[in-house]
């Protein structure tokens, strides 16, 4: 299986929100629904505080319990990957997979009513494009490769930096990591 | 001190500031499909037991009502999906880690055994349908079948009954995504739960004393095990990991304080179960119609909490300071 991540390095991250406004662009999002969001995550006693931007997406966990809560498998990985898909014409809006992400990742699609989600958008993976969110960045704080492939600068990056997941107690071994 | 607050919009439908995907229907659902559990575990129990004459409402008249009740649920799980032209899709596929799966196959099993349940016993227990049903060729050899075959479809309930009710309570503890179902105790609290709801509606039905008499023991037994299977559910939680104690503590304090245990525990459990223990004993017999009606109505509760606790309980607790109601403003 090839295994995509995304790295982001929160020491460049400014919280500026353009990989929100790149995603809702590249994959035309009726308004007032959202594929990813920024976290602003504040931590300490004033006036010792630390302050960390997030750029958050579904995590493509290796462990989709997504993927498994769904009971007719519209919610499906891509070709041999760990990129969780959606298939509408398969989904009958059980919202089973909503209630299985631990992230709340998910949303319906207003107004089909089928769930939708981050694609890491595979679409320009299969061209050799970055998703939009990463290609968007202009601190070029956000990464995306191959983490197979020991040379990727993904994992390169992984190899030589600080880094974490979000929610690893839920066992769901997301593929997104915050370089600390 | 942790703080982390969304500083792009986030305000998906349904899913935020909690998630809400699944309200009324869900619990109504879960709640008719406990039901039908119990009552065909109750029908075909005096089957195999061959306790027809002593029991002539569970025997004759109680069948009936679980096909009545699973369609009821049914159409209220359709009334769920939010995108309905796909419903057929839950039988094109068997997902095996999915509970979801299970439940739409298990279902599809339970409505013929359910129907065959009843079918033998129409023409006793409503004559002027038994009458109806034999008017077609059909209905006749359906009739004749199930009464040929009315040991092995009683088996067949009793197993089917047991994988249902179970499955309405597995449905929600499978999702480890949220703390408030995931333990192991909701299996065994629908199975139970549907079984006294289907007792309540003995109680509602019958006009035989021995019958009521006897299923009013039932009810207090399957409704004490319901409290202890509650309050055992807590104690797990509440023993549990950082998220699980937090949604423990949801039902002790917070905006679920009150309905758990003003709105669910006093009226749905604790009032029937004294009522019933009263018309035990020959007293307050003017009231024996309440204590069911409150029984049902805690087996609908139950249900309606549990879905909303645990779609509350969450392992993220982001701050939104985005307020849709600002947008509107921009208009």
């Amino acid at each position: 299986m090839i295994r995509y991540a995304m790295v982001i390095d929160t020491q460049l991250c400014i919280g500026c929100g353009d990989c929100v406004v790149a995603c809702k662009t590249e994959n035309k999002l009726p308004a007032g629904l959202n594929r990813d969001w920024v976290v602003e995550a504040t931590r300490g006693r004033y006036p010792d505080l630390t302050t960390e931007f997030r750029s958050e997406r579904c995590n493509h966990c290796s462990h989709a319990t997504c993927v498994h809560a769904c009971p007719t498998g519209a919610s499906h990985l891509w070709k041999d990957t760990n990129i969780v898909l959606v298939e509408a014409s398969k989904c009958t809006g059980c919202k089973a997979c909503i209630a299985a992400c631990p992230y709340d990742a998910r949303l319906i699609m207003s107004p089909d009513g089928y769930v939708d989600k981050c694609t890491f958008c595979h679409h320009r993976v299969e061209t050799g494009q970055d998703p939009a969110c990463v290609s968007s960045c202009p601190t070029h704080c956000m990464h995306f490769g191959v983490l197979n492939d020991p040379n990727s600068a993904v994992s390169r990056l992984l190899a030589t930096r600080q880094q974490k997941v979000l929610l690893e107690e839920t066992g769901n071994q997301p593929n997104v990591y915050y370089l600390t | 001190m942790l703080e982390e607050v969304l500083v792009t919009v986030r305000a998906n439908p349904h899913i935020d500031p909690v998630l809400t995907v699944w309200t009324w229907e869900i619990p109504a659902y879960l709640f008719m499909g406990g039901l039908t559990a119990g009552i065909m575990l109750f029908a075909s129990l005096m089957v195999l037991r061959g306790k027809e004459e002593d029991f002539p409402f569970v025997a004759r008249k109680l069948p009936l009502w679980a096909p009545i009740a699973l369609s009821v649920g049914m159409l209220f799980l359709f009334l769920d999906l939010s995108h309905k032209a796909y419903v057929w899709r839950f039988y094109t596929a068997f997902q095996p880690a999915s509970p979801m799966s299970w439940g739409s196959w298990i279902l599809l099993l339970v409505y013929p055994v359910s129907i065959l349940l009843a079918a033998c016993t129409l023409r006793e227990g409503y004559p002027w349908l038994g009458r109806l049903v034999d008017r077609f060729r059909a209905g006749t050899a359906i009739i004749d079948f199930a009464c040929r075959h009315r040991a092995a479809v009683a088996q067949w309930g009793v197993v089917l009954a047991v994988f249902l009710g179970f499955y309405t309570g597995i449905l929600l503890s499978a999702f480890s995504a949220r703390p408030f179902w995931n333990t192991g105790f909701l299996a065994p609290l629908f199975l139970i739960s549907g079984m006294s709801a289907a007792a309540a509606v003995v109680l509602l039905g019958t006009r035989n004393e021995y019958e009521r008499q006897t299923f009013t023991r039932i009810d207090i037994v399957l409704i004490t095990v319901k409290i202890a299977l509650i309050a055992l559910l807590l104690v797990n939680l509440a023993t549990g990991s950082r998220v699980q104690i937090e949604a423990s503590q949801m039902v002790f304090g917070g905006d679920f304080a009150i309905p758990f245990w003003v709105f669910f525990v006093i009226p749905g459990l604790m009032v029937p179960l004294v009522l019933e223990y009263l018309e035990l004993k020959g007293q307050r017999r003017a009231w024996m119609m309440i204590s069911p009606v409150l029984a049902l109505y805690g087996g609908y509760m139950l249900r309606h909490l549990t879905v909303d606790l645990g779609q509350t309980s969450s392992y993220v607790s982001y701050v939104n300071t985005f307020d849709p109601a600002l947008l509107e403003l921009l208009r």
